[in-house]
């Protein structure tokens, strides 16, 4: 089962209707003792970088989620869930990320509108589960003002006033700055790509 | 990169899609899910419902119409119309918005836009403004374009992109349904003005309407009706004006 984790942040019910038109078995589960019974994990998240982080300590989801990680449960974060993945964000300098990624998040530079409120389109920057080898052009929904910049972990990166990481993807854990949940059928042919690897790691 | 976004509007009054829709391949051409889904697999980047009902009745179809569409229809969804309030707000995101739009409510209360990004985030507040030609200037207007309100259009831009507006959505009361093309003048003064990206609105009549809503108003996305409801263009031919023109967009997306 995919366990999408329901931490009393924003509307999580689009998430899972994707996830489960991809084909996958999804569920919402808001109890972190739950999470045995995951066979991937999904994390999404709306709002401010400090809000999402209170949330998840608030119904106490840290732990486990990193346990599980650990254990080499599939794990994709979606947006904030996404920048949940490095060690802070400058738009809430006081909460401190699951630190797994040793970079910042920081506010988009050169940007012409904030919040990037628009579908964009990716640049490969390396063979992944999300991005296999010979994948069409990638064009996914972004809604943000805050971005990770390119590190070894990046598997896209777009641009938008300046380039920025889309997806990261390291052992098992993967993550996305846009909504795959939003992104018509390419979004949809992702997050079954996730739910395939959770069935055949 | 700046990437020019397509957005079919459909009007909803009781679950049911109003007016001008000539769709003859549709089972159920009224039915608003049918034709979100039909104009996502057509490439549209977004779709907004504007809901029309004024009744509370109606209201709860218009939650169920959403419910539905999220079931199926996997591009961000804007729904307007009546919002009042961060509990309408809750409604509609929690039944599968992306975005919501609020109009008149937030003339009469600011603070409403304020609230409901503060709740939800910015990025769910497009605040839509019904503007008209005032002797000099650009003015607001409320209730469908049929209340003045004596504000300035550029300095209510200015204000509700200071409380939390995510995008705008700015349609020329004068142009709408006139087919004459968007009030570029206008779009370029608000575009001028504002922080957050701007939707045209109003008096599309056909392709190369919306090329001028991005070329000359500056406006970052397109919005119409009744060329795609009456089937005089497609998703495809409008990306494709937009693409001839110089713009960036998402390919338009062949149905499977």
């Amino acid at each position: 089962m995919i366990l999408i984790v329901d931490y009393g942040i924003g509307n999580l019910r689009s998430a899972e209707k994707a996830l489960q038109y991809s084909g996958a078995q999804a569920s919402l589960i808001a109890d972190p003792e739950r999470v045995t019974e995951a066979t991937g994990i999904v994390l999404p998240g709306v709002g401010s970088f400090g809000r999402c982080v209170e949330a998840l300590d608030a119904s106490q989801w840290r732990k486990p989620l990193l346990e599980a990680i650990g254990r080499g449960v599939p794990f994709l974060g979606i947006c904030v869930g996404f920048q949940m993945l490095y060690e802070g964000s400058d738009e809430s300098p006081d909460h401190e990320g699951l630190g797994l990624i040793p970079a910042r998040v920081h506010r988009l530079v050169g940007a012409p509108r904030l919040p990037q409120i628009q579908w964009n389109r990716l640049k490969v920057a390396k063979p992944s589960t999300l991005f296999p080898d010979g994948i069409d052009e990638q064009w996914m929904y972004f809604v943000h003002s805050f971005a990770a910049p390119v590190t070894p972990e990046t598997s896209s990166t777009t641009h938008y006033g300046q380039t920025f990481t889309a997806s990261v993807e390291f052992s098992n854990v993967m993550g996305v700055q846009f909504h795959p949940e939003k992104s018509g059928i390419q979004g949809l042919e992702l997050l079954a790509r996730f739910a395939q690897r959770v069935e055949a790691p | 990169m700046q990437v020019a976004r397509v957005i079919p509007c459909l009007d909803v009054t009781d679950g049911r899609v109003v007016k001008g829709v000539r769709f003859v391949d549709l089972i159920d051409a009224g039915d608003p899910v049918e034709l979100a889904r039909r104009y996502a697999a057509e490439g549209a980047d977004e779709i907004t419902f504007l809901d029309i009902t004024a009744s509370s009745d109606g209201r709860n179809t218009m939650l169920d119409v959403v419910e539905r569409c999220a079931e199926e229809v996997f591009v961000p969804l804007t729904v307007g119309g009546g919002v009042r309030s961060v509990e309408d707000a809750r409604s509609l995101l929690r039944a599968g918005a992306e975005k919501i739009g609020v109009n008149s409510a937030a003339v009469a209360n600011p603070r409403l836009i304020e609230d409901i990004a503060s709740e939800f985030g910015s990025q769910c507040v497009v605040v839509a403004i019904d503007v008209r030609r005032t002797r000099d200037r650009f003015e607001v207007f409320t209730h469908g374009g049929r209340s003045a309100t004596g504000i300035d259009a550029l300095a209510w831009v200015e204000q509700v992109c200071t409380l939390g507006a995510g995008e705008l959505l700015v349609t020329s009361m004068d142009r709408d349904g006139t087919r004459e093309g968007y009030d570029v003048d206008l779009l370029a003064r608000i575009s001028e003005v504002s922080t957050v990206s701007l939707i045209a609105s109003g008096g599309v009549g056909g392709v190369e309407d919306l090329v001028k809503g991005i070329t000359q108003g500056h406006a970052d996305a397109v919005l119409a009706a009744s060329i795609f409801h009456l089937q005089e263009a497609t998703i495809q031919q409008a990306k494709d004006a937009l693409t001839r023109a110089g713009l960036v967009v998402r390919p338009a997306i062949a149905p499977k």
